[in-house]
Formats: structure tokens, C-alpha cells, sequence
């Protein structure tokens, strides 16, 4: 199982163990005193932990999220990490994105385009040690390529892949095997795994920058 | 516009304390690659030490993020919607001005053509006295308002892509200002099941339907997209629901997520051929057959 982070504990909620971090409630999740559930149904990050995937964090870390949406995830991401850079292209989630950067003194929203790095390149910092990706558009692959500038030389990418953002009529095993194909050439797997049930036809990559 | 030089950071020609000109930077610069930004802020003097550096990085962010969902919210689903309705009565006026403006300019003038053209034609004439003058004058105000009512089209057709792209892109801009307008916005379109968006104003002949005097509606205003109204009248149902279906996909795309997904067009057109293509298959489509491959 991972190791999680001092910042992230497993508690119990309702009777089940489940993943929980320290901050503001965002989304109307449980909470245990100061300790707030990471839904793993509605974040495919939290799924991914959740599950045990070979994700390497150990607090503090600088973080690049790219498809940050309402907040969900990326609010329990600036809970356990270091500085935050959380990237959203649509305005309307970025109203409720911001509610949760207001709460919080490490998240920095930025109402960009994650297919076009450079439009951030002058506010995001280099030498980060986490690229986390969820961003439902065509060419997964390549966003995750492009943006590896950001990450340190061994920097991690956890990356959530939609199948049906590449093509709605493939088989979803065929379209995981080509996006990581295409990952290769800025990084080197290390894990791989379905996250179904909680995400259909969605594939969590954890992977290392070459 | 752009106050930075490629690689430099956001902070170069940003004063220490001025927020707006921080949130512009962050707004509208751009750098080949990132850098360490924190310590060459620091080394810059920007800020005092990687706290002070963060904070200010967090006011500005927020500030900039703030600004562009504001300014991109103007684009909203209220906006199109008073613009479509406004749009529809200035044209409804205008054409029953015009009738009215025939009718008594034909007293006066000789060969005045009916509808807009005729009015625009009358507004263009010299009066000669008084009388004249008065119908020249009408004529003026429905130019005026049939003017109107065109640049207020060119106003929805730039305005619905940014409320909504994926409706605006498969239902045009018009027809999708139409369906917003009728469902009361977008969120309450995104709520609705695609058989009611299928007859949305159609809703006379629905009741009418409901109250069981005659057959139930096929389509609504959805009828003037060419998907509809292009195919053969046996068709028009199914082509009616299929469209429909994509159209309130679009919908709530558009308003839970506001990104725009190609696919979802092209399986409309996959399924549109497929319609069109039971025309070809020789149980009388009559003199279509050079059309089953027309493009919409």
C-alpha cells in the first residue's frame, strides 16, 4: 500500500477507511474534527491513493494541476502539498475554484489553456515535483508531454486518462496503450491501473519524468 | 499588451503593491519556459523572502482569475437571452410597421413594394409636404428597427459561442439563443429531458396533444435546423429525436463543463447520415437520391 504523507491520513467515516486531508470543507464532504473525507468517487486522484497506486508524496511538495475544475480534488492537493498551481480553462468551474483558493494560502488559480504552457510559463515555476493531470480534451498524451517542463528531473506525472476524451468509439484498452505510448517520450511509466469502479473507462498512470 | 520580454517572470515590470498591474501581467504575459521564479523575485527585490513571494503570487492570481471570470461572464446565458427576444420583437414590429406604412404610402407614392424593402425604399424618398413627410418618417423608424434587428443577429451569432459552444456550434447561433430563450436559460435547457427540449415551441400543439385532440408534435423550433427540416417528412421524426438528444448533450456540456468536445458533433453527423441514408434504400424516397449526400 502507499505511503501517504503526514498531510493525509486514512479515518474512518461511516464505517468504511477512507482518505482524508486537513483544511477547509469544500464540497460538503464528512469531516472528523479538523480531518475532511477525500470522496475517491468523485476525485480520480483520491481513487488513485485510494487504491494504492505507486504514488511517491511525502508533503510539502510543488504541485502543478491541470484541470483543476471546482476544486474538488486540487483543494485537498494544496491541503498536503507545498505551492499549488491549479489550471482551469472554464470559467464557470473557476468561480468555485476560487471560493477554494480563497480558503487556502498555497493554491494560485489560473483561468488558462493547459494545451498552451507558455501562457503560464511566466507565473508557474520550474523544479516541481508533481505534475497532476485530469483534463477531459483530445491529445492527453500530448498535454502531459508539453507540460513536463514544469516537473523537476525526476519529477512524478499522476495522470487520470479518459478514455472517451481520445475517441468514444474505441475500445477504451486500445486508447490507454496509445496514450501511454505517446507519454514515453517525456516519461517512464511506473504504474498503471483502471479506476473502475469509482471512474468508467478512466486509467490512472503514475510515471516518472525521463 | 504584453508587459513581458519571452522568460522573464510575471513580477519583471510589476510594482511591489500594485495589484491590478500584477493580476494584467498574470493575465496576459507569456514565457518560452519556466524558470525559478520565487528566488529571482527575491533577487529581484520584488520580495522580501519565499513567503512574502507567495503571498503576493496568491493575491494576484486570485485577483486575475477573478477579472477574467468576470469579464467572460458578461457572456452570459441572460445576455442572449434578452437579446434573442429582443431580436424577435423588433423584427415582429418592424414587418407590422411595414404593412402599415404600405398601406398608406400607396396613397401617396406609386410602385412601393410590400414588407421592409418597400419601407426602406419610401425612408430614402424626399417628402413634399406635409403628409409625405409624416409617412417618410414612419418609413425612417422601420428602417431603423429592421437595422436593429439584423445587428442584433450579429450580436447573438458572436455572443453564443462563448455562452454556449457546443449548442452554438450544432444548432447555430440563433437557434441556440432560441432554445436558451424558450427553456428560461441555460442551466434550466441543461436540466431538461431531450423529448421536452425535441418540442420546445411546439407547446400548443403538445397540450393540444395532451388534451387528446391530435397527434403528438414530432418537432418545435428545433424544425429550423436543417437536420430537420432538410430530410424527407417520414424522416423528420427520428431525425427530430436524434437531434434533440445531441442538442441537450450540448447543453449540459456547455453548462457543467463549458469546454468544447468535437466528438459529440461528429457522432450527430454519423447518425444524421444514417437517417439520411434510409432515403436511399429505395422504399420511395422519390427524388432525393441526389441528396442523401448533401452536407448540412
Amino acid at each position: 500500500m502507499t505511503d501517504l504523507p503526514d498531510g493525509i491520513q486514512r479515518r474512518e467515516f461511516d464505517g468504511r477507511t477512507r482518505l482524508a486531508t486537513r483544511g477547509e470543507p469544500v464540497y460538503g464532504e464528512p469531516t472528523d474534527g479538523e480531518w475532511r473525507c477525500w470522496d475517491a468517487g468523485r476525485s480520480k486522484l483520491g481513487a488513485m491513493l485510494e487504491s494504492g497506486m505507486e504514488v511517491d508524496l511525502t508533503g510539502g511538495e510543488g504541485v502543478l494541476y491541470l484541470g483543476a475544475a471546482s476544486g474538488t480534488t486540487v483543494s485537498h492537493v494544496a491541503d498536503f502539498a507545498g505551492p499549488t498551481y491549479a489550471v482551469e480553462f472554464a470559467p464557470r468551474p473557476m468561480g468555485d475554484l476560487l471560493d477554494v483558493a480563497e480558503a487556502r494560502h498555497n493554491l494560485f488559480p489560473l483561468l488558462k489553456d493547459a494545451r498552451k504552457p507558455e501562457a503560464y510559463s511566466h507565473v508557474v515555476e520550474s523544479n516541481l515535483e508533481v505534475l497532476v493531470q485530469d483534463v477531459a480534451t483530445r491529445g492527453q498524451a500530448s498535454v502531459a508531454v508539453d507540460n513536463a517542463r514544469f516537473l523537476a528531473d525526476d519529477g512524478q506525472l499522476l495522470l487520470a486518462i479518459k478514455a472517451r476524451s481520445e475517441d468514444v468509439t474505441a475500445d477504451p484498452e486500445t486508447v490507454f496503450d496509445s496514450v501511454c505510448e505517446e507519454l514515453t517520450e517525456a516519461y517512464e511509466i511506473i504504474d498503471r491501473q483502471r479506476l473502475e469502479p469509482s471512474h468508467d473507462d478512466h486509467l490512472g498512470v503514475v510515471a516518472r519524468k525521463r | 499588451m504584453t508587459p513581458n520580454t519571452a522568460d522573464s517572470g510575471w513580477f519583471e515590470s510589476v510594482d511591489s503593491g500594485d495589484l491590478t498591474g500584477a493580476a494584467d501581467a498574470i493575465a496576459h504575459g507569456s514565457a518560452n519556459a519556466p524558470s525559478e521564479w520565487p528566488a529571482q523575485a527575491i533577487d529581484a527585490g520584488f520580495a522580501d523572502d519565499t513567503d512574502d513571494y507567495y503571498a503576493t503570487l496568491r493575491d494576484a492570481t486570485i485577483e486575475a482569475a477573478r477579472e477574467a471570470v468576470a469579464e467572460r461572464q458578461q457572456a452570459d446565458d441572460q445576455q442572449l437571452l434578452h437579446a434573442v427576444r429582443a431580436m424577435d420583437d423588433a423584427t415582429r414590429t418592424a414587418n407590422e410597421l411595414a404593412e402599415r406604412c404600405h398601406e398608406w404610402a400607396a396613397t401617396q407614392f406609386d410602385d412601393i413594394d410590400s414588407g421592409i424593402d418597400g419601407a426602406r425604399d419610401v425612408a430614402s424618398r424626399e417628402p413634399t409636404d406635409p403628409l409625405e413627410e409624416r409617412v417618410v418618417s414612419l418609413a425612417e423608424r422601420i428602417d431603423d428597427l429592421a437595422t436593429e434587428a439584423e445587428e442584433l443577429r450579429d450580436f447573438i451569432e458572436r455572443l453564443a459561442p462563448d455562452v454556449a459552444p457546443n449548442l452554438a456550434e450544432m444548432a447555430g447561433p440563433v437557434l441556440a439563443a432560441r432554445l436558451i430563450s424558450l427553456a428560461g436559460g441555460l442551466d434550466a435547457l441543461a436540466k431538461k429531458p431531450s423529448g421536452t427540449v425535441q418540442v420546445l415551441g411546439a407547446e400548443d400543439a403538445l397540450f393540444a396533444h395532451l388534451a387528446g385532440r391530435g397527434p403528438s408534435p414530432k418537432h418545435g423550433i428545433i424544425y429550423t435546423h436543417p437536420a430537420v427540416n432538410g430530410i424527407r417528412p417520414e424522416d423528420r421524426g427520428s431525425a427530430a429525436r436524434a437531434l434533440a438528444g445531441k442538442l441537450s448533450i450540448a447543453a449540459r456540456i456547455d453548462h457543467y463543463s463549458g469546454d468544447f468536445r468535437p466528438e459529440i458533433h461528429d457522432e450527430l453527423d454519423d447518425r444524421m447520415a444514417t437517417i439520411r441514408a434510409r432515403a436511399g434504400d429505395g422504399d420511395g424516397g422519390g427524388n432525393v437520391d441526389g441528396d442523401t449526400e448533401a452536407g448540412q
